[in-house]
């Protein structure tokens, strides 16, 4: 029989060598300034090899909504609630000039002329490059969204407490 | 006298982050010591590609600037290292 010394010193710093960084971002706002100002910031630390966790939560849901998916929630008052909030990652308002959307617009078109990507763009980037999408499910409930009207590739449904197990270990911890 | 280069990546016309993206993708194509040139027109990858490197573990070889009619080409070159 063989038996294998382990230098627990070694294995240690081993492990501590292979364990990427980690970011944590939470998405409250639904503005898209602010969510786009996220996904660079996420897309741009996975490349540097972190591992990267959104948490989206209150109006930050819009961004992982599917467009034109009308509320599925039981009662008529969160029903209501998640028919005038309208989302989806391209329906986003600046949060400054949106003028009633033509601000907005405007600001699409430039981008569009400039090859910059939006937030459409800049999710798929961040899926290709396994960044993680947890959605709150208190806000969820509270605003009428259901599951179901989430885009696919959510990787969690959870709460306070996932978030903070992830961001303790985490060395960059943003709040948008 | 121009710098050595295995692989080039044109990502002229790009904004952050595409160049480093982009950049992070194309090295994985690379063989360890092949050296990486990125071309981009965006000024900020003068300090975003050093701190790219930084965070990754490749080695930073340097950058050339080339007036090319009203704008400027930055060329990074990246080492891959691991």
């Amino acid at each position: 029989m063989t038996t294998t010394k382990l230098d627990p010193q070694a294995a240690l710093a081993e492990l501590q060598e292979s364990k990427p960084e980690r970011v944590t971002l939470v998405v409250l706002s639904g503005d898209m300034d602010r969510v786009m100002s996220a996904f660079i910031i996420a897309t741009g630390a996975a490349s540097m090899g972190m591992q990267v966790t959104m948490f989206f939560t209150f109006w930050g849901l819009n961004a992982i909504r599917r467009p034109g998916m009308s509320s599925q929630a039981s009662d008529w008052l969160r029903r209501m609630f998640g028919f005038l909030n309208k989302g989806g990652a391209d329906t986003l308002p600046l949060s400054r000039f949106h003028f009633w959307g033509l601000g907005t617009r405007l600001m699409k078109l430039v981008m569009r002329r400039n090859r910059m990507p939006g937030v459409p763009e800049l999710m798929e980037i961040a899926k290709d490059l396994d960044v993680r999408f947890i959605a709150c499910t208190t806000t969820l409930g509270l605003m009428g969204i259901t599951k179901d009207t989430l885009i696919d590739g959510i990787d969690q449904f959870a709460g306070v407490s996932t978030y903070l197990a992830e961001a303790k270990e985490a060395q960059v911890n943003l709040f948008i | 006298m121009a710098m050595h280069s295995d692989v080039m990546l044109d990502t002229l016309g790009l904004f952050c982050p595409m160049p480093i993206i982009k950049t992070s993708k194309k090295i994985k194509e690379l063989a360890i010591g092949q050296v990486l040139k990125v071309i981009s027109d965006d000024e900020g990858i003068k300090k975003d590609m050093p701190a790219w490197c930084e965070t990754t573990g490749h080695q930073f070889l340097g950058l050339e600037e080339e007036q090319n009619g009203g704008t400027i080409h930055y060329k990074t070159y990246v080492k891959k290292s691991k």
